[in-house]
């Protein structure tokens, strides 16, 4: 019973990292702009986190930097796609490649380097609630965070003003703009802040899931990710039940592993990706219900004349 | 104050000029960074855009390292003409050279030279195999071709690990992650005794051409860039654009998958997990830079290996890191795309801030 409980929660754990980065990415989509870049912000910010917290020895001022470093790469991105109209595929691409690499470069100093001992967290009488406190009750309070958030940015969508305008301008920012909203500006707000989440993520991953830097570690989870907003058809519940289904694969891979299944690392590695493609192809084969959820501007540049 | 204005015709001088502007601003930005690390800059530079180009052997080398460029670049040019966004070129380009390490290790004493050929051709199935599976999900499943080529390259890295760490791995290679040496037989041909420069060259130059012909004179060519810059007026004219998504997915995974095959039986010569150093991503920058035109990869691909090399040489000779490599890259598309603004703008001088906003009829 108690490794299933373990299982559970270690599944919730890499779950978080995933669900930070996707529900980042699904305010950006909402607002019409994909953020290809995902994976080389989270790598700058786990970067970012792990050096931060190397030198403080706060983790929370290490998530402070990741989350600082996801919102000044991802308004780079903004600037040059909303403001200069640069192609928002080719410009993600190239932060990514761009984070990849100067992560790298910057990071050579810290693959040796260990954070101070990993705080232990468990919520007062829920954790000894046999089985459930194990599973649920004994996290990182970011795990918990990455659940508030989810039900925030729900409501935030749903049922504030805020959140209409926002799904208005992914949906149609010509119509946006001749209501008079500062389409730019809040495209520009938005993908900060989903650059800020994809941060958080990056800093969790190397703070508190691995906790280790190493070079390229993120190694495709900001396009799993991307993939995920697909998957959950713009919806952050949703988003939340794919990052800890991925979570699970991950998992799954690792406790296969750990049994001594006859098969070889490699291809289990390979189980997350594949998963992906499975999934990709499962939510997609439907165009029509594809198109009747995705934000209809999504990719698409808004100039204004004028 | 300047605002930014739509141009009423894209400026030709800028998109010429736009790579060289990136080039510049990544160089002075290079610059600061050497500044920073505390080395010399002219050293730095010297290693990145001197060195490589000193001696005959310097130019062997660097052509060793733009032929995989140029060829895959040359394929992400078709996809990306095309509005098909293959950013797997890295997966197919594995793929290649594990299909035709399959062929090379076949190869036994009575062998002849033809065999080359066969790890040629299928070192380009095997990158077909993989970007034709990005075509048919896409084209039967609608599935994202990003994402899924993507995600590919991550199965082909594990699936190469996979081969190498255990059915292929050579029985006498202490234990090492590699396959047997190749035999010799199956060496790609050198152009000269002594350099490692071999017929990838040439085939690259045929590369080019071929493609060249087949984007601007061919009707093929024409109807694929036509769904890429207006896929309404392609839907209209009845151009297929299932078969855009095939051509420019084949075409692309023949031409990586080709690099793949030429690199592994050429200078590698056995097939390692450390074949790949980033050729199928760089590549995409070596397409942008070039702007997707066959001749403007030729200049980009050279440029791009100047940087591997320059980062290698760093690396040895001032102890930088050899990852700087990949930012110079990152950044010199960054700062492209950046510059590539002001092809399609301009800004304009609409009169001092203070005043009130003033109306002029062509606003």
């Amino acid at each position: 019973m108690e490794a299933w409980a373990l299982q559970v929660a270690a599944t919730l754990n890499a779950g978080t990292v995933l669900a930070l980065a996707g529900l980042g990415l699904l305010i950006n989509e909402r607002a019409g702009i994909v953020n290809l870049g995902a994976e080389g912000i989270m790598l700058m910010a786990a970067f970012a986190g792990f050096a931060t917290g190397v030198h403080s020895g706060s983790d929370f001022l290490g998530f402070l930097a990741g989350g600082a470093m996801g919102a000044i790469l991802a308004g780079t991105l903004g600037y040059l796609v909303i403001w200069l109209n640069a192609n928002q595929y080719a410009t993600g691409l190239a932060l990514s490649l761009f984070g990849t690499g100067l992560s790298a470069f910057a990071g050579i100093k810290y693959t040796q380097e260990k954070l101070g001992p990993r705080p232990h967290f468990e919520i007062p009488f829920l954790s000894k609630i046999p089985f459930l406190g194990s599973a649920f009750f004994k996290q990182h309070p970011m795990v918990y965070l990455a659940i508030l958030l989810a039900l925030g940015i729900a409501w935030f969508l749903y049922r504030s003003r805020a959140g209409l305008v926002l799904r208005a301008i992914g949906e149609n920012p010509e119509s946006a703009h001749a209501l008079g909203y500062p389409v730019r500006r809040i495209r520009l707000s938005a993908v900060i802040a989903g650059g800020a989440l994809c941060g958080l993520a990056g800093a969790y991953l190397s703070l508190i899931y691995t906790p280790l830097w190493v070079e390229g570690m993120v190694s495709g989870k900001g396009w799993i990710a991307l993939a995920l907003t697909t998957f959950a058809t713009w919806r952050p519940g949703r988003i939340l039940l794919g990052a800890y289904l991925f979570g699970g694969v991950t998992m799954l891979q690792f406790h296969l592993q750990g049994q001594g299944v006859q098969i070889a690392s490699q291809l289990l590695t390979m189980l997350p990706y594949l998963a992906t493609i499975a999934v990709l192809v499962l939510i997609s084969r439907n165009p029509a219900w594809i198109r009747a959820n995705m934000p209809a501007s999504l990719g698409k540049p808004f100039f204004p004349e004028g | 104050m300047f605002k930014l204005e739509a141009r009423p015709q894209p400026s030709r001088v800028m998109s010429y000029a736009s790579p060289l502007i990136a080039l510049a601003i990544t160089i002075l930005i290079g610059v600061g960074i050497f500044l920073w690390l505390g080395k010399d800059p002219i050293k730095g530079l010297e290693m990145f855009f001197v060195e490589p180009l000193k001696s005959a052997q310097a130019i062997s080398e660097l052509t060793v390292k733009a032929v995989p460029l140029l060829l895959i670049a040359l394929g992400l040019a078709v996809c990306f003409r095309s509005n098909i966004w293959n950013i797997g070129a890295e997966g197919q380009y594995l793929l290649g050279a594990v299909a035709g390490s399959w062929v090379a290790m076949q190869a036994g004493p009575g062998t002849g030279r033809w065999i080359v050929a066969l790890i040629l051709l299928g070192g380009a199935l095997g990158g077909m195999v993989w970007s034709g599976l990005v075509a048919f999900l896409k084209d039967r499943f609608n599935a994202n071709e990003i994402l899924v080529s993507l995600m590919l390259v991550y199965v082909g890295q594990q699936f190469l690990d996979y081969l190498v760490f255990g059915p292929w791995k050579d029985p006498n290679g202490y234990n090492f992650p590699q396959t047997i040496t190749f035999l010799s037989v199956t060496k790609i041909p050198r152009l000269m005794d002594g350099y490692r420069a071999n017929i990838g060259v040439l085939i690259a130059i045929l590369a080019v051409a071929a493609l060249w012909t087949f984007l601007f004179r061919t009707y093929r060519g024409f109807q694929l860039q036509v769904g890429g810059l207006a896929p309404a007026a392609a839907r209209y004219a009845g151009f297929s654009s299932r078969v855009a998504l095939w051509t420019a997915l084949l075409v692309s995974g023949a031409m990586a998958g080709l690099a793949g095959a030429l690199e592994v039986a050429g200078p590698m010569g056995q097939l390692t997990p450390y074949l790949s150093v980033g050729y199928g991503f760089a590549a995409i920058i070596v397409a942008f830079v070039g702007r997707l035109h066959p001749v403007g990869i030729v200049f980009s691909s050279l440029l791009m290996s100047l940087f591997y090399i320059g980062g290698e040489l760093a690396q040895s000779r001032l102890g930088l890191p050899k990852a700087m490599t990949s930012v110079f890259q990152g950044l010199l598309l960054f700062t492209l795309l950046g510059c590539d603004t002001w092809i399609h703008n301009r800004l304009r001088w609409i009169g001092k801030p203070r005043t009130a906003p003033r109306r002029s009829e062509e606003a």
